[in-house]
């Protein structure tokens, strides 16, 4: 079981100012994300990507602007569930909450903190009919462990970066790759598809193009896989893993059968006071959340989780008298017992 | 005259006649958004950057576009339920010559 005083659901930018924002008040967070690194969509759909109304940043890119919310909390010591969903909350006789991941990783705490942004990243599925079949028996929406693949015959279907990349790094270790996509032209930087490429030439890789995958065949495990040309004329090819890499899209997910008040897809809060959600003790900050008036902007969600901890205070510390402080006065004192403060002005008499 | 009229089809087959401003310099994924004419989570995901594909919509009128750029290709090569007249409408500024256009939203990705 893993205890903490806050759980965030969610480790993108809003998650991660919470952590920092926590921290001035003594509070330490723990945080989930169904993807491997923190950033949410800064990381995983935009990274190079320039922002402009991060205040005082005339521009930052989407990368960096991580990079430094996970350096300014780093002091916090949050702690991490990388590649995990959140599932199921129970709510315990003593009020906290007890969050389960897919994985069956338990987290305890007074305070859930949703920050799921526009939801949980899920695997975009081709439209295959008997595709659901094969999930598990041979067809992978992610690559977790790249030695399932090993001598055996792959088939990676799509045109970006992930295809591309992990067309290279499974060319090493399965017996077979081939890469099908529906345009001759790969949408990846420009060092991928020169690996490809390499690669292609040296015949590690098989690359079909144009060509779509339409249908999959196997008793139990997936054997073969049917490919249409753009003369709609098909073939079929042998395999013993597809993986099939069209990116990601967000979905809610299970965090809609959590008993909140949803709507427009979003999770309804008290914006008037502390962006509490209609079960006390759970709050919900940033993309995912809505009110009249909401913005969906990184630098409201900031806000949002300022608010939010006081509200997080009062419930962990009842009747505990608490008066907010600025950092400017205070400095930042990190549960990992450094101390930053401003330099003690030197006093001296002018003669 | 600031605005033109756009007719949009949403994912159930509903047609809104609707009055697009031209100085706002808005595309046409975000004239949808802002008449709420598909679920808000369900377009514009990666927020208008052809990075998904959420808001892709057919061009059902003859109007002359403004060119698909690479990165509208590439995404478009990767998204399922494609036509012809396939387009990401965030790609779309809003501009005087759209005048009476005809788009359907694409179904959901």
């Amino acid at each position: 079981m893993i205890k903490s005083d806050i759980l965030i659901i969610g480790a993108g930018p809003v998650g991660l100012f919470a952590v920092f924002e926590a921290g001035l008040l003594k509070m330490k967070c723990h945080l989930i994300d169904i993807l491997p690194n923190p950033g949410g969509q800064c990381s995983e759909i935009y990274p190079k990507k320039p922002i402009y109304d991060i205040p005082a940043y005339p521009e930052i890119l989407a990368d960096g602007l991580i990079d430094k919310l996970m350096e300014q909390c780093s002091q916090f010591q949050p702690g991490f569930t990388l590649g995990e969903r959140a599932m199921e909350i129970d709510k315990q006789q003593d009020n906290s909450f007890i969050v389960t991941t897919d994985k069956g990783t338990k987290h305890s705490a007074l305070i859930v903190v949703i920050a799921g942004g526009l939801g949980s990243f899920e695997p975009r599925k081709p439209i295959i009919n008997n595709i659901e079949k094969y999930e598990g028996f041979g067809l992978e929406y992610f690559i977790k462990e790249p030695n399932l693949f090993k001598n055996k015959k792959v088939v990676i279907a799509g045109g970006g970066d992930s295809a591309l990349d992990w067309a290279v790094v499974l060319s090493d270790i399965a017996s077979e790759v081939t890469l099908i996509h529906r345009r001759n032209e790969f949408r990846g930087a420009l060092d991928s598809v020169d690996k490809v490429q390499q690669l292609k030439n040296l015949n590690k890789i098989n690359i079909i193009t144009p060509a779509e995958v339409v249908g999959l065949n196997g008793k139990n495990n997936l054997e073969s896989i049917i490919i249409q040309n753009p003369d709609e004329s098909t073939e079929e090819i042998e395999t013993d893993f597809f993986i099939p890499l069209f990116g990601l899209s967000p979905k809610l997910g299970p965090i809609a059968n959590w008993g909140l008040e949803i709507e427009k897809n979003a999770i309804k809060v008290n914006n008037s006071l502390d962006y509490q959600t209609n079960i006390p003790g759970i709050f919900a900050i940033g993309d995912v959340n809505t009110y009249p008036g909401k913005l969906k902007l990184i630098l409201c969600g900031f806000h949002e989780a300022a608010l939010m901890c006081q509200g997080a205070y009062k419930i962990l510390n009842p009747n505990k008298k608490f008066l907010l402080k600025y950092t400017t006065v205070s400095g930042v004192e990190g549960f990992d017992g450094t101390h930053k403060k401003a330099e003690k002005a030197v006093v001296k008499t002018i003669s | 005259m600031t605005d033109i009229n756009i007719t949009i089809i949403d994912r159930l087959g509903n047609k809104h006649n609707v009055l697009a401003p031209l100085d706002m310099s808005m595309n046409i994924m975000e004239l949808i958004k802002s008449y709420e004419l598909a679920d808000d989570a369900s377009i514009g995901v990666c927020g208008g950057m052809a990075m998904c594909a959420s808001c892709q919509c057919y061009i059902e009128s003859f109007h002359k576009l403004n060119d698909k750029s690479d990165e509208e290709e590439a995404m478009l090569s990767e998204a399922f339920h494609i036509k012809k007249s396939s387009r990401l409408s965030c790609q779309i500024p809003i501009t005087k010559d759209l005048k009476d256009l005809i788009i359907r939203i694409a179904p959901e990705y």
